[in-house]
């Protein structure tokens, strides 16, 4: 396992299919697979005043954080193109530090 | 290890990364949207090969949306017209003979000139659509190729898409304001003067998708990272309108009520900055004596929105030391959308929300494709002006020097040729009865009534395939040089790739324009062309070359807060608004002069549950339409396959309950009817939309069915604006504004 991951604060996903969209591109993939994929939750009603409505990006099996990008010394493309600017790459270590707030995720995809 | 290392991502507009030249320029339509974000494009032996987000660029900061992530594909599409097509056999056969860009000129100037020697210039109408770059092109063409002053939208009914609302504020203030994400300034949310608001009301728009009008809409959801809340009204539950603190779901068309509602409440409980209105607003007397006619039980009513939700979401946005307040198209699609627009005017004037940090700010620069358009327009004779359509009818649209010709008047001189014949149609950027022509039908069949037509398209459309004599190829933003400024910065578009013998719309219009009438276009290439207009520019300062502006990919004009205090909105440089009184006209003297209502007003749409109620019993829907997609920009990317495997259906949205007691089931095909048409589209069951509202998207055609008509692409079987009208008739007393998201309709399973 690698010693890095992705940290998203899934709070503002907006599920606008950008990390779908450069992921695929940057690894080739036909458009039934995906090396990151946005998961919907709701809309369904809480309670009177709240709505569930959230958006969570999951890297897939597909996702190898970006190899070759990072070697060149950029960032993961999902990292780079998030239009909410939510994802993080970094150790899990520094990652795990970040995680301020409420409705972050971390994931460890390798 | 979150940023990336030092030196990857130069500040040089133009570098080598292994294989490929990189280049730091701006994205604009076509393909794509109507803001222009920072991209690199990596050629390869002069083909575009990959694009990223330009990190070096402050407008987003590298971020990209999945159009511009599809670009490659847009580009190399095999698909484009590639070469200049001349029509065999009749329109709509699909049949056609690929001619030299010479023979095109040629054919486009002899005709041309038999029908203005037959039926006088003004004959000819020039049509741009929202984007690709061509809404100066098309009028500079027009104007000083044609000498015609009948530039105008695609057929789009009372030109209602942002220009009521640009009405209402030019009438108001003397300026366009907008919502200040920090945009102005280069360091964007680090400026030291930049602060977040406490509230931004979101008026009818879905920003984080529509991104219209030179506004990011994500830069909503940066703020929103800051601690800013929202109040959302929009009939839909959107994603913005589920995290914020007071959603309204009012009925499509009811905005100018809903705001007048609003303005009841502060003036009523005094929440309003009495400082600020005293100082520097006009007419607040008789703005609170109109608004008595708005309590907060009778708008309710009318809105279908709660009493207390009306109340508490108003005094929220009042009592916020700084909110914002960001608008979109419901306001310009509905009859009386210039009375709409001056009463959402009213809520940030009178809460002293104007030009301040973080609020709505007055824009003085920065307007390029406007300053464009009067550069070249203004240099022609006088006399072209005569006789514009729409301008007899519609004082208010004959007043000042801009404007364009009306569309609703073009269809009725195609149809009736009252006032006078129209027999020619250039087009360039519009699939009209594709996309923005309401009463799609009526459209077309008008069009076929002009003798000669030129489509100037990136792909062969139910438009260019229904309508073109001549068809010519255009060119892609990576394919083109120009300018782009819309509010900040001003930047450029650099050509790093050709396609085919594609051309830009700069280049068409200078090419064209030189063999029409050579005097009035003295440039020798499409660069110096843009140097002049870049040197005569009332707004931005750049007085460079386009290489230098090119080398600097953007800048930044100076922006300050506060210009009303400053003496900088008025050309005499006193304190105040550039306005008949100087003041914020809360009562508009220059709609007085013209005998059009001074003061905000509501009035119910034409055909609604309350002014047709006889009607909706058979026809019970509100029906809004045009609800923008993140994967597609008006008519435009349904061929492209990386972004329509997310959309591959028309959809219209509809209550889950409203659809259950119609037995239709999410992703059912469903049929939607009313008086004026019928199409189909796929059920989407909206958890928490306003019952008793169907919301349908616009701009539908299917590149892979069948071309030649009657098919034309199926663009009549799930056309929204079949089911919308248009006309002198359907418009509103200013020009402006056309009931496209305020119909009525029944729904029915296919």
């Amino acid at each position: 396992m690698s010693t890095n991951g992705l940290l998203i604060d899934y709070e503002f996903c907006t599920g606008c299919h950008a990390c779908e969209v450069a992921c695929r591109t940057e690894l080739g993939l036909p458009v039934d697979k995906w090396g990151i994929q946005v998961l919907q939750m709701g809309p369904w009603q809480i309670d009177d005043k709240r709505w569930e409505y959230e958006f969570v990006p999951v890297p897939t099996e597909l996702c190898n954080l970006c190899e070759s990008r990072v070697e060149a010394g950029k960032l993961p493309t999902c990292v780079h193109h998030c239009q909410s600017a939510i994802i993080k790459y970094g150790s899990k270590e520094e990652l795990a530090e970040a995680m301020t707030k409420k409705k972050m995720v971390l994931f460890t995809p390798v | 290890m979150d940023a990336p290392k030092e030196g990857v991502y130069k500040q040089d507009w133009q570098w080598q990364e292994g294989e490929y030249t990189v280049t730091r320029t701006t994205q604009w339509s076509g393909p794509g949207c109507h803001n222009g974000c920072g991209v690199l494009l990596y050629t390869k032996d002069g083909k575009l090969e990959k694009v990223e987000g330009d990190p070096n660029m402050p407008f987003m900061q590298g971020r990209l949306c999945m159009r511009c992530l599809a670009l490659v594909e847009a580009v190399n599409h095999p698909d484009r017209v590639t070469h200049p097509l001349k029509r065999v056999g009749e329109r709509g056969e699909n049949k056609w003979e690929q001619i030299t860009w010479d023979e095109a000129y040629d054919i486009i100037v002899e005709r041309s000139r038999e029908i203005t020697e037959k039926y006088g210039a003004r004959a000819i109408a020039c049509q741009a659509g929202t984007g690709r770059n061509a809404t100066w092109q098309m009028p500079a063409l027009s104007w000083a190729g044609f000498k015609s002053p009948n530039d105008c939208g695609g057929f789009l009914s009372g030109d209602s898409c942002y220009t009521p609302r640009m009405a209402s504020m030019n009438a108001m203030f003397g300026c366009t304001l907008v919502v200040d994400c920090s945009q102005f300034f280069e360091d964007r949310y680090n400026n030291p003067e930049w602060k977040a608001p406490d509230y931004t009301l979101i008026w009818g728009c879905n920003p984080v998708v529509s991104n219209s009008d030179g506004f990011m809409g994500h830069w909503i959801v940066d703020t929103m990272k800051l601690g800013t809340k929202l109040i959302v009204v929009d009939p839909r539950l959107t994603w913005l309108a589920a995290k914020a603190e007071y959603h309204l779901q009012l009925r499509p068309g009811t905005d100018a009520a809903l705001a007048l509602g609003f303005l009841n409440v502060i003036i009523n409980e005094e929440l309003y900055d009495a400082d600020f209105v005293d100082k520097w607003t006009y007419g607040f007397d008789m703005l609170k004596e109109r608004v008595q006619d708005y309590p907060v039980s009778k708008v309710s009513e009318i809105t279908w929105v709660p009493e207390e939700l009306i109340v508490e979401a108003a005094r929220a946005y009042a009592k916020a030391d700084t909110a914002a307040l960001q608008w979109g198209l419901p306001i310009d699609q509905s009859q009386h959308g210039v009375a709409g627009g001056h009463a959402l005017g009213c809520l940030w004037a009178i809460t002293g929300n104007v030009d301040k940090p973080g609020a709505n700010i007055c824009v003085t620069t920065g307007y390029v494709q406007a300053d464009i358009r009067a550069a070249i327009m203004g240099q022609q004779p006088k006399e072209i002006r005569e006789g514009r359509l729409g301008d007899d009818q519609f004082p208010f649209r004959a007043h000042g020097p801009g404007g364009h010709a009306l569309p609703d008047a073009l269809l009725e001189a195609l149809e009736t040729e009252k006032p006078y014949p129209m027999k020619m149609l250039f087009i360039s950027s519009t699939n009209t009865f594709a996309n923005m022509g309401a009463a799609a039908k009526r459209v077309y069949e008008a069009m076929l009534k002009a003798e000669f037509i030129v489509v100037a398209e990136l792909f062969m459309t139910p438009t260019a395939v229904g309508c073109a004599d001549i068809v010519l190829p255009m060119a892609m933003s990576p394919e083109r040089n120009a300018l782009r400024g819309w509010w900040a910065p001003f930047r450029s578009i650099t050509k790093v790739t050709q396609t085919g013998e594609c051309k830009s719309d700069e280049t068409l219009v200078l090419e064209l324009g030189k063999r029409l009438n050579p005097e009035r276009w003295p440039w020798e290439n499409d660069i110096e062309m843009l140097e002049y207009c870049m040197h005569n520019l009332s707004s931005s300062k750049f007085s460079g070359t386009f290489e230098e502006l090119k080398e600097k990919v953007y800048v930044f004009d100076p922006f300050e807060y506060n210009k009303f205090e400053k003496g900088m909105l008025r050309p005499d440089g006193l304190q105040g608004f550039n306005t008949p009184s100087g003041r914020i006209e809360l009562y508009m003297h220059s709609f007085a002069d013209i005998d059009l209502d001074p003061l905000p007003y509501y009035v119910e749409p034409v055909e609604s549950p309350v002014s047709t109620p006889e009607l909706c019993e058979e026809y019970p829907f509100v029906l809004s339409t045009g609800q923008r997609s993140y994967e597609f920009f008006h008519s435009e990317h349904r061929q492209i396959a990386s972004l329509r495997a997310f959309h591959p259906d028309p959809m219209v949205e509809l209550n889950p309950a409203d659809a259950a007691k119609l037995g239709i089931s999410d992703g059912d095909w469903v049929h939607l009817e009313n008086p004026h048409g019928t199409c189909k589209m796929k059920a989407r069951l909206c958890p928490g939309q306003l019952s008793g509202v169907v919301c349908a998207e616009h701009g539908w055609w299917f590149p892979e069915k069948e071309a030649a008509a009657p098919s034309l692409f199926g663009v009549f079987e799930s056309n929204i604006n079949l089911l919308t009208t248009a006309g002198m008739d359907v418009i509103g007393p200013t020009g402006y504004g056309s009931p496209y998201k305020c119909q009525i309709c029944k729904v029915y399973k296919a």
